[in-house]
């Protein structure tokens, strides 16, 4: 009787779920959507314990409260530039249960298939869903328990190492061990080894040798991706959590965990196809590592880069109608969000339209500026999307870039050869005037040359991003 | 160092180069300011309101000259003054390098360095130490307002009790500095002001300034004046027929003229010839401000005022700068005080001649006992180039058919991609049992949902997005939470971590997706 139960209350948690990711369409309707992912997890894991979860009640409410507790904790001490660390480390989590799930559905396994036909009769739960299986069904199973571990460790370890990055405790520029990728193939092509040994004998070692190969290509796929690149490696192991779960709920014959499974992994992968557009890369030459090979010398620049100090930037702010903002990772690093948002908040207050321009990949985690800005109380609805607001810098009267480099580099446009030709990007140098505050005058991540500082109408305001905007403000109000 | 200025000694010249308010700020840079006594006087600034500025008086030009190290001054410096140079010192000023050779061999000789105000590069950078510009804009203005003083009607139109008063219309030629000053002036006036160039794209500056562009009936591609700096260049001889034929209309119904249009290093073109003039009407005023270069209407006669038999007033002055001695010292003396700012960067009252700056390199004629004229054309373009013709519209039958080809190739897309994904899914049909095809449906339909939804989630979204699938991949508790009734410890104990470590991720992920999205407000 349990079991109809369950199923249907899996079919109301799959329609929740779906809905919550639906609700994320809109500011307003995000808000009720995290409901519905609440209420849909709730009555999947209640639905769970009292279907087929069977026995330590106890213990499973504990653990979860416990990890509750932790998890509680976590979310209301994080802040908000630790976002992408944060989202990293319960990548992590993910990927680790899911090994241990994989583990567990081969132990048990084994325990049933070494019983006889009578015992057999005698199982619950889990083990009895495995006990009725056929040969053939139990090499499927034995594939898919297989690819669960991988997903999950390569996510493990990746996410570990993602976090060790964006948290600043190991170092963000791309590392290889000597042998680069023909290591990677090379794990990758013993883990395939090791499933058609799997495979053939169902032994424990083989899926062992395969989860240290998983582990070790994880964390070395992740090591050689530098820190800008971020973004894209945050989703693609989004969409790796999501898929390991969807193979655990494969071999589990579980239908709310391959949907969920499911939607992450499509959520993760087309967030990774979006984070690649807007570099104008390939996924695979993200994943690979370092930017693609130049085609050519690349362009001369030309100019000089002039410096301004606050009182000319604020002059300049007196007298402009239109502003738009350009935020980057500078500012995250900075903190500097809410001098940003006071600027802003002035400038309003003194009628003159003031706008941010976010570029996709702006930060280290999709839409990473946006909730920072949103912290810092910025409305959102003038917080726009580069196709949104590309076409109005010929209209604007100051352009502000705090902390952003790349993604506001003319040389994608105008230079051929350049490495990231062909990247969109803000087109804020077609705004009357440009402010550009930066730290020194070194390159960006990329180490690419970016001609917007030596533009005609680009004034240098030199140092770090919260000062600076501290001086800024007290010249503004 | 020491800045100084002389009373200039060209006859009627009224401007300094040195005010008492630049003064001040050349004093900020570290400087010390004299000047000769009296050489404000012309201009409005007496030596008492120098001395209260901080300005050291000198009584004698040949002192001055001596004490100094740097001498700004206004007119071209004649032999006498430059011999007083040696090679401490630089001299500011209109040097008109071009047509002074012999000037520029002395101050060679001598070993000064020499900066002509002049030849200041034509770049945004260097707007500030313009003083053509300048100097042009007063040009413009007082040729307006002498053209008023000869002309003996209203610029304005007036309906008045003693009957009706037409608007005077004014012509004027060349759109420069000068012609955007006169434009300007005349439209403020009440005058109907028309205004021509042989820039087409500078129509636009003239129709902001509230004045009719004359556009020529005349189809050929005019050379891009960004190309040459910003100056007009020689026109073609079709293209100057086309713009006297039109002149030739226009002469008997405008009231006033006045030209500007001067190119660089040449006599000035004639463009309003006399058969125009004979053309006025009598009271008209022709104000010609090329007359320095010979005119552009080949009566004018430098320097004076006729009047011709039909009563056309011609003004040749050259000297409106001076005519307004005050606004004009104090427009050129900042010019200066800008171009002292860019050669002391540290602002510790020391010249650093920067030969590699493009504006310092642009404007000295020469340096350290070299000529360094000509210099080489500036590394930045001078200004906004001549707009890229539109894209051509379409047809309506060419947006169709482009619209028809692409919906085709995307139908032929989505087939492919249906026909391969349903392929793949009938070959592992084949193969899989029927248990493993029923989750394998599940599966593939819950991507396909998940693609359909994800795309329409919003940018600014993302995150929370990435917090959201985050906590609901924990679903993956419950298959740790159906292994967790087993028998052996093991798997009790790798399940039991996984329901906590999930049990983080649930809570972690959904408080932190609902804080994030509290934030989140409208204004």
């Amino acid at each position: 009787m349990e079991f109809g139960f369950t199923t249907a209350a899996y079919v109301v948690a799959a329609v929740l779920f779906i809905l919550s990711l639906g609700g994320l369409s809109g500011q307003e309707s995000a808000k009720r959507a995290v409901w519905y992912g609440i209420v849909g997890m709730g009555l999947a894991v209640f639905a769970t314990l009292v279907g087929p979860g069977s026995g330590y009640w106890l213990l499973s409410l504990l653990l979860i409260a416990a990890g509750g507790a932790i998890g509680t904790v976590v979310a209301q001490r994080v802040q908000m530039t630790e976002m992408p660390q944060l989202v990293a480390a319960m990548h992590s989590l993910v990927g680790l249960a899911a090994v241990f799930v994989g583990f567990n559905a081969h132990l048990e396994l084994g325990n049933v298939l070494a019983l006889d036909d009578s015992a057999k009769k005698s199982l619950e739960g889990f083990a009895y869903l495995l006990a009725k299986k056929s040969s053939v069904e139990i090499n499927i199973l034995r594939v898919e328990v297989f690819l669960g571990i991988f997903i999950g460790a390569v996510t493990f370890t990746g996410s570990v190492v993602a976090y060790g990055k964006l948290a600043g405790k190991v170092s963000s520029a791309a590392t290889k061990l000597p042998g680069g990728h023909m290591l990677n193939a090379g794990a990758a092509g013993l883990s395939f080894l090791c499933l058609i040994w799997y495979f053939n004998t169902g032994g424990f070692l083989p899926l062992f040798i395969m989860t240290l190969a998983a582990l070790f290509i994880g964390y070395h796929l992740i090591m050689g991706i530098g820190g800008a690149d971020m973004p894209v490696v945050v989703s693609m192991l989004n969409s790796y959590s999501g898929w390991a779960a969807a193979a655990i709920g494969f071999s589990l014959g579980n239908d709310l965990l391959i949907v969920v499974g499911a939607l992450v992994g499509s959520s993760g992968a087309i967030l990774s196809y979006i984070m690649c557009k807007a570099m104008n890369r390939s996924f695979v030459s993200v994943i690979l590592g370092g930017f693609g090979g130049t085609t050519g010398p690349a362009m001369e620049v030309e100019g000089e880069q002039i410096a301004i100090d606050a009182e000319g930037v604020a002059t300049a702010l007196d007298e402009a109608d239109s502003v738009i903002i350009i935020p980057g990772y500078g500012m995250a690093v900075a903190q500097a969000q809410q001098n940003v948002a006071e600027l802003t908040r002035r400038l309003r207050a003194k009628g003159k339209e003031v706008r941010f321009a976010i570029h996709p990949v702006a930060g280290r985690l999709p839409g990473h500026m946006n909730v920072l800005l949103a912290e810092a109380k910025v409305p959102y609805d003038i917080v726009m999307e580069m196709d949104e607001i590309n076409d109005d810098f010929p209209t604007t009267d100051v352009a502000i870039v705090i902390g952003s480099n790349d993604i506001v580099n003319p040389a994608a446009q105008e230079d051929p050869n350049s490495p990231i030709a062909g990247m969109p990007v803000l087109e804020c140098w077609k705004a009357k005037q440009v402010f550009v505050s930066k730290r020194g005058q070194g390159t960006g991540y990329s180490g690419i040359e970016n001609p917007l500082f030596y533009k005609e109408n680009t004034r240098m305001f030199y140092g770090d991003a919260k000062a600076s905007l501290d001086t800024l403000l007290t010249m503004i109000n | 160092m020491k800045i100084g200025t002389p009373k200039e000694i060209f006859d009627g010249e009224a401007r300094v180069a040195m005010t008492p308010a630049s003064a001040l700020q050349l004093q900020k840079l570290g400087y010390d300011c004299a000047i000769e006594s009296g050489a404000g006087l012309a201009a409005g600034f007496s030596d008492a309101t120098y001395v209260e500025a901080g300005v050291e008086v000198i009584k004698t030009a040949a002192a001055l000259w001596k004490d100094v190290d740097i001498i700004a001054k206004v007119r071209q410096p004649n032999e006498t003054e430059l011999k007083r140079l040696n090679g401490d010192k630089t001299l500011i000023s209109f040097f008109n390098p071009a047509g002074n050779e012999d000037g520029m061999a002395l101050a060679k000789s001598k070993g000064a360095n020499v900066i002509a105000m002049e030849m200041v590069p034509r770049i945004s950078r260097a707007q500030k130490m313009d003083a053509l510009s300048s100097m042009a804009n007063i040009a413009g203005y007082r040729a307006v307002i002498e053209a008023g003083n000869n002309f003996g009607r209203f610029f304005t139109g007036q309906i008045t009790a003693a009957g009706k008063v037409p608007p005077a219309k004014v012509l004027v030629v060349g759109a420069g500095v000068a012609g955007l000053a006169a434009i300007g002036t005349s439209t403020s006036l009440g005058a109907i002001t028309l205004a021509f160039d042989v820039r087409p794209e500078v129509a636009e500056q003239v129709e902001s300034m509230g004045a009719e562009f004359v556009y020529l009936d005349f189809e050929e591609e005019q050379q891009d004046g960004a190309a040459t700096g910003g100056y007009a260049s020689v026109s073609s001889p079709e293209f100057r027929e086309a713009q006297l034929a039109k002149f030739r209309e226009l002469a008997p119904e405008v009231d006033i003229v006045i030209t500007t249009a001067l190119i660089p290093n040449r006599e000035a073109p004639e463009l309003w010839t006399a058969d125009m003039v004979a053309a006025m009407k009598p009271g008209s005023v022709i104000v010609d401000l090329a007359a320095e270069k010979g005119g552009n209407c080949k009566l004018t006669v430098m320097d004076e005022k006729i009047v011709t038999d039909n009563g056309v007033t011609i003004i040749g002055y050259t000297d409106f700068p001076s005519r307004m001695a005050s606004q004009a010292s104090t427009l050129y003396s900042t010019n200066i005080r800008h171009m002292m700012t860019d050669l002391t960067p540290e602002k510790d009252g020391q010249i650093n001649h920067n030969m590699e700056d493009d504006v310092i390199r642009g404007a000295t004629v020469t340096h350290q006992g070299e000529i360094t004229f000509p210099p080489p054309p500036p590394k930045v373009a001078a200004i906004a180039a001549q707009k890229k013709p539109e894209v051509k519209e379409l047809t309506p039958e060419e947006k169709r058919e482009a619209e028809v080809a692409a919906f085709k190739a995307q139908t032929k897309q989505q087939v492919t991609l249906l026909a391969v994904a349903g392929g793949l899914i009938l070959l592992v049909g084949l193969v899989a049992p029927a248990s493993f095809m029923q989750h394998f449906i599940v599966f593939v339909l819950a991507c396909f949902v998940g693609f359909q939804v994800i795309w329409g989630v919003a940018h600014s979204l993302h995150t929370p997005l990435m917090a959201v699938t985050n906590a609901i991949s924990s679903i993956i508790i419950l298959g740790a939470l159906m292994q967790i009734g087993s028998s052996s410890f093991l798997v009790i104990l790798l399940a039991a971590l996984s329901v906590f470590m999930a049990g983080i991720n649930i809570f972690g992920g959904f408080l932190v997706t609902r804080r994030m999205l509290a934030m989140f407000q409208k204004s």
